[in-house]
């Protein structure tokens, strides 16, 4: 296989260890100027820090890195700034209480002749980027009230203010809506024809089939391949990355929905703006089912699954679950009433960083039996209980005494799915429950979910990703602001017709 | 038990040793740089301070009972920092627990065995009560727990003030309330090293004598036992585990089902308690009674230092206090002896504390040393 043109990026003999583990062992990846290069591995590969030590925020323990074919010391993010090298994140690294616009400028603020900021110039140069590139925001808003699709846009724009010529994005489409991800391609095939070059982290195969040219292929840290996509099939690549063949479509037999357990009535929901972001809501899931709501983010989702779980105030309508009332019922009584979640913000909500894996395994039953007794925790049984998760769900690396925070983006969705299905919840609430995970984890995921169901349990699954909700529910309610516009079953429903719906068409 | 002394340790013993170690260093070597600018020669003022401290076995004695409130006041702030607060009120805790030792110490009128306890509780729930109320203005009305905690240090203070002018409690014609009752000292031997016997035996037995002449007393055992149940606490119990998620991520232990507020005051609370037992073994064992303040004694203020010092864990505090306590103690004796003023020091405490605070700077240096690192970002 021959390329032409300028080697923008190569990153030759790269090897990183924490300590023992070998995240990244002897790969190299060539990128030339212009090119979609996509990266593509498990949960935990070691994407990220292959990305990470481009990027400066790690250092390689061994390898050279030659930006346009000069050898270059990247010790930090500016190192990597300076180099014409732009990063967005799999977790965002924005100032929460900063507006978009302060985000986007920090650290490279214009000034006016009298050394202030200027906010004038500042604003049509954020304007006129986002323009350029259609990532349309808000300029004025706080990064704290906006939603995690609008943040990532932030990220991209201010690697683009930066001046960055290598873009690195990592997993940028996870959290994107489908129409967000068509509009995304539509910018990566402007950037490249302006000469950009773009690095892509992704586990969809559809999208590195469909934007990217070339594609290296790590697994467990090792480089497998690097390929021509237009040479190979999606099911290759899948196999590639996993080591094994894997089935793209979710096993499921018919099954008769039993009682209703959640009830909705009427509810209404203020986001932090005090706007009615669910605008009376009605629905029921019944034990047995898989509900899945479909919709675009922003149209209360977010809000609505707080009020479910505790975390935010009811306007008005109600909440039942098998009958007995939980609206504004703390977190904890509606953990008691055997509903569990799996939060948007895995970071955020799910998991205590700082917390080692074994500890987070416990964070609703830490004082329950077998994990404490009369108030002293028995970290034997906890750590036991651990090994068994770890185990069954198959989180890498197998170490209960990693933290949470060292662990790659789907190992750490396992880790709150894992504890959240073992509290063995009548009602399970899913949100975005897949965001980010490769395609054996979601295989799994998705599995983890139908047995629910098929256990007869109740299952509510809120998912940006049409196709992960037209392949997992037995039934699909569409929200579009803060309303349930229709439901649908599963078998007889057209893609066309709910994402028309989504987007607010009429039926 | 061995076992959990051993691990007690191990959390002090990792690369957080090293940086502090280099930060110590860095903090005398500044202090060497300073006395040097001042025309002092650092050597000998080092070998003052050293000699003031472990020369005689009165100095050592001396050392331990400067550090035992530093340890306890050190603890205090710990505690609170692991769950997310900033303890600036220890200061007023401590004063506010010496109120409720030194009253109950006077007012009651027990046998030892029970006094003792009685006067270390009234000053737990003072204290505690001091510190909850911090902990519940910020859980009921968001009222930042600095804040709070500076203004109640100043109420403490002139509590104090005014209590020891308070007839009934104040010793006639002092600026102090009444001593405690002789069931309430734990100063170890406190009447018989006076009394003739004592004396007779004494003279037999000049090193002992030596460490006894000090007020020595049993404040460096509670200190000690005290940093183990901290330690304990927080690794070992429900509580802590609580206290400790809600200080990491306060969202998730709220999602997780933990009652955030309720654990904030709660870990006030103890922060309070923790200062008021500093205050308390100071009246038992020292003072025996609470004086005039013309201004804050600074062991709260210390504290902070002492935890900072300490990493942030409970071993960690009982080594920085000492550290404190001998730092502190063995820096008054430059004066006298060379002339070279004593704030210096304070100026080395103070250069310690700023490189401690400032990690990404030894990791600089250590980085230069060993050209091999694993930042933790991701
Ligand atoms: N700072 C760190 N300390 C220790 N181990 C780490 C650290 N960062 C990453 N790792 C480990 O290195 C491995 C690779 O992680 P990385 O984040 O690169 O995975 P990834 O391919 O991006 O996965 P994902 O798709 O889940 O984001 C993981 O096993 C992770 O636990
Ligand atoms: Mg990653």
């Amino acid at each position: 296989m021959k390329r032409t043109g300028q080697k923008v990026v190569d990153m030759r003999n790269i090897t990183k260890k924490f300590g023992a583990f070998t995240a990244n062992d002897n790969i190299t990846l060539t990128v030339y100027k212009g090119e979609v290069h996509a990266l593509l591995g498990e949960n935990g590969a070691g994407k990220s820090t292959m990305m990470n030590i481009l990027y400066g925020l790690y250092s390689a323990t061994s390898g050279e890195i030659y930006i346009k074919e000069k050898k270059c010391n990247i010790e930090s993010p500016n190192d990597a700034i300076a180099n014409g090298i732009g990063m967005v994140h799999q977790h965002f690294m924005l100032v929460k209480p900063f507006t978009v616009m302060q985000n986007i400028i920090l650290g490279m603020e214009p000034r006016t002749k009298f050394g202030t900021i200027d906010l004038k110039k500042a604003e049509q140069d954020v304007i006129s980027i986002s323009e350029k590139y259609g990532l349309i925001v808000d300029p004025h808003a706080k990064i704290q009230d906006i939603t995690v699709g609008m943040e990532q846009r932030v990220e991209i724009l201010k690697a683009l203010y930066r001046g960055a010529e290598i873009l690195i994005l990592d997993e940028p489409t996870a959290v994107l809506t489908p129409q967000e991800i068509t509009e995304l391609m539509q910018i990566l095939k402007n950037l490249t024809s302006e000469g950009k070059t773009i690095i892509l982290i992704s586990h969809k195969l559809k999208e590195i089939k469909e934007a990217a040219d070339y594609c290296t292929i790590i697994r467990r840290g090792k480089q497998i391949d690097t390929v021509k996509v237009s040479d190979v099939t999606e099911s290759e690549l899948a196999s590639k990355m996993v080591g094994r063949e894997v089935s793209f479509k979710v096993d499921k037999k018919p099954k008769i929905p039993g009682e209703t357990m959640l009830k909705i009535e009427a509810l209404e929901v203020l986001d932090n703006r005090e706007i009615i972001t669910v605008n009376k809501l009605s629905l029921e899931v019944k034990a047995g089912e898989i509900l899945g709501i479909a919709g675009i983010d922003g149209n209360g989702q977010s809000e609505f699954v707080e009020a479910l779980t505790g975390l935010r105030k009811v306007k008005s309508g109600k909440i039942f679950m098998k009958g007995k009332d939980i609206t504004n019922k703390t977190p904890r009584e509606i953990f008691d009433h055997k509903i569990s979640s799996i939060p948007e913000d895995r970071q955020k909500y799910g998991l205590v960083l700082d917390f080692n894996v074994a500890e987070n395994f416990i964070l609703e039953n830490h004082a329950d039996e077998p994990f404490a007794k009369s108030g002293i925790l028995q970290h034997s049984r906890i750590f036991q209980h651990s090994e068994n998760l770890i185990e069954k769900f198959d989180v890498r690396p197998k170490n209960s005494f990693k933290s949470a925070r060292s662990l790659s983006g789907g190992n750490q969705q396992k880790v709150i799915i894992a504890r959240e299905v073992t509290n063995d919840p009548e009602l399970l609430i899913a949100v975005q429950p897949t965001r980010g995970l490769d395609v054996g984890a979601i295989e799994y995921v998705h599995s983890a979910l139908v047995h629910q169901r098929d256990i007869n349990k109740a299952v509510l699954l809120i998912s940006l990703e049409l196709d992960e909700v037209m392949n997992v529910a037995d039934r699909i309610a569409v929200i579009y602001e803060g309303k349930i516009v229709d439901i649908f079953d599963a078998q007889n429903a057209d893609m066309n017709q709910i994402g028309l719906m989504m987007a607010g068409g009429k039926s | 038990m061995k076992n959990l002394l051993k691990k007690f340790l191990k959390q002090f013993s990792n690369n957080v040793l090293l940086f502090t170690l280099i930060s110590i260093l860095l903090g005398l070597f500044i202090g060497a740089i300073v006395l040097l600018a001042a025309g002092f020669n650092p050597i000998l003022a080092y070998s003052t301070i050293i000699t003031g401290i472990f020369g005689k076995w009165k100095y050592i004695s001396y050392t331990i009972i400067r550090a035992t409130p530093l340890i306890l006041t050190g603890l205090s702030i710990t505690f609170a920092f692991r769950t997310g607060l900033f303890n600036i009120g220890a200061e007023g805790q401590y004063i506010v627990g010496s109120i409720g030792a030194a009253a109950a110490g006077y007012f009651f009128h027990l046998p030892m065995f029970i006094h003792i306890p009685i006067i270390i509780l009234s000053a737990l729930i003072a204290a505690g009560l001091w510190g909850g109320l911090a902990g519940f203005l910020k859980a009921k009305f968001g009222v930042h727990e600095v804040i709070s905690t500076i203004m109640l240090n100043w109420i403490a203070l002139y509590l104090q003030n005014l209590l020891v002018y308070t007839e009934g409690f104040q010793k006639p014609g002092g600026e102090t309330s009444y001593d405690i009752q002789p069931t309430g000292i734990i100063t170890l031997l406190n009447e018989w090293k006076l009394s003739e016997a004592g004396r007779a035996w004494f003279a037999d037995h000049p090193i002992l004598f030596d460490l006894f002449k000090t007020p020595v007393n049993f404040g460096f055992i509670i200190a000690i036992i005290v940093a183990l149940v901290v330690w304990f606490t927080l690794r070992h119990t429900t509580l802590g585990y609580k206290l400790r998620a809600v200080g990491f991520n306060k969202n998730a232990a709220e999602y997780g089902g933990i009652n955030v507020n309720k654990n904030m005051i709660i870990s006030m609370s103890i922060a309070g308690g923790l200062a008021g037992l500093a205050g308390a073994v100071q009246v038992m064992g020292v003072s025996h009674n609470i004086s005039l303040l013309a201004a804050m004694e600074g062991y709260g203020f210390d504290g902070i230092a002492v935890s900072l010092i300490g990493n942030n864990t409970a071993g960690g505090c009982v080594f920085a206090g000492l550290l404190f306590g001998a730092l502190k103690y063995g820096g008054q004796k430059i004066q006298p002896a060379i002339g070279a003023p004593s704030e210096i020091v304070n100026i080395v405490i103070g250069t310690i504390v700023f490189f401690i605070a400032i990690p990404k700077l030894i990791s600089l240096l250590i980085k230069i040393f060993r050209k091999k690192d694993n930042r933790n970002v991701r």
